[in-house]
């Protein structure tokens, strides 16, 4: 399996959950933290990210940036 | 929980467009207003066109959309945004041009305009962002609100006798022979957000072919307005506002 990862804006956030919902690896929750806005930002809550992209492309704030293990690596 | 992979073995697959400002928006949680802007501002940095591209603002919740993407913007007045882009382009023929607007904007106190830009086939194109609600004032009915729909104007829910039934711009402004190009599309999830993406990209190489009006509306959301979490308003616009609205082109060349 491709292996991926996410990094949310924290303060960016709205706690909206469209990409918990968007994400089909159902690798998102709300953290128990409040971000600067007071909001519960998005994290990812284990290690099953595949760098679909699904989550930020639904993101309305733009919040969050998509890493994915490149092809370079996967062929040595 | 803390990356176990370290990111520098990694690609960056995606990350905000450029050309989104890193001005925080003001929309309220999971309004589709932001991934339109995000989306179209994603192609305007894959065509290359940042500074070919003028956009006309609204007067509604968008009417800052100027403070998000970083392109020339002008503000038009309340539902005039497809004149003042229609002065704009043929002041400067060969720049790109749109104008964003919402329900209330576009097909309320700017019907008037919406039919004459389309019915001169402006080289333009326009986005129309459906949230069936007035967003900006505090969810007042607009012309669009659903039959039933409960909004702070039609408190026990629209009345079809009393105001009409939702009308569909889109529709009428397809029957006009200026307009080359028009869909429907949504940013409710990530294959509704791939395809309102190609319908944009097809818009602005129609507009460089100078070949008349493109129109897109966009079914989207207001959870605010709704009175929903953004998750409950995604799950009702495809079960409340398709039905109405369905999705796809309404006019294309052939
Ligand atoms: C001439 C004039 N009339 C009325 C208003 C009040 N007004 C501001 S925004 C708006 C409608 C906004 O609704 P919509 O265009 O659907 O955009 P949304 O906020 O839902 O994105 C109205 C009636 C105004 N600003 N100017
Ligand atoms: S979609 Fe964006 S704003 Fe909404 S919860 Fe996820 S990261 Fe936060
Ligand atoms: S009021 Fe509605 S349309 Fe306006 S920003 Fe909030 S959710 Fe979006």
């Amino acid at each position: 399996m491709i292996h991926g990862t996410i990094v949310v804006a924290k303060d960016i956030c709205k706690a909206c959950e469209l990409c918990i919902t968007a994400c089909p690896q159902e690798c998102l929750e709300l953290s128990p933290h409040l971000n600067e806005k007071g909001y519960r930002y998005a994290q990812l809550k284990n290690d099953t990210c595949t760098g679909c992209i699904n989550c930020a492309i639904v993101c309305p704030d733009s919040a969050i940036t998509v890493y994915r293990e490149s092809k370079k690596k996967n062929a040595s | 929980m803390e990356n176990v992979v370290t990111k520098n073995e990694m690609e960056i697959v995606y990350k905000k467009p450029k050309t989104i400002t890193d001005t925080p928006m003001h929309y309220c949680p999971g309004c589709g207003h932001g991934v339109v802007h995000k989306i179209l501002m994603e192609v305007i940095d894959e065509l290359g066109i940042q500074d070919q591209t003028i956009g006309i603002a609204p007067v509604g919740c968008a009417v800052f959309a100027y403070d998000y993407m970083n392109i020339d913007m002008q503000e038009a007045a309340h539902g005039r945004a497809s004149a003042v882009a229609t002065g704009v382009r043929r002041v400067l023929p060969d720049k790109y041009v749109f104008s964003y607007q919402g329900d209330g904007d576009l097909a309320a106190i700017g019907t008037g305009e919406t039919i004459h830009t389309v019915n001169r086939g402006e080289n333009i194109l326009m986005l129309f962002i459906n949230n069936g609600i007035y967003g900006m004032t505090g969810g007042q009915m607009a012309p669009t609100s659903l039959i039933g729909m409960k909004t702070t104007t039609s408190p026990y829910g629209r009345d079809a006798a009393q105001v009409g039934n939702p009308i569909k711009i889109t529709e009428l402004i397809a029957q006009l022979p200026g307009a080359y190009y028009v869909t429907r599309q949504a940013v409710h999830t990530t294959q509704a957000v791939r395809k309102l993406k190609k319908a944009i990209e097809t818009s602005f190489k129609y507009q460089k072919e100078k070949k008349g009006t493109c129109f897109i509306e966009v079914v989207s959301n207001c959870p605010s307005g709704w009175k929903m979490t953004p998750v409950e308003a995604n799950v009702w616009l495809e079960k409340n506002m398709f039905p109405v609205y369905p999705l796809g082109d309404i006019k294309s060349p052939k």
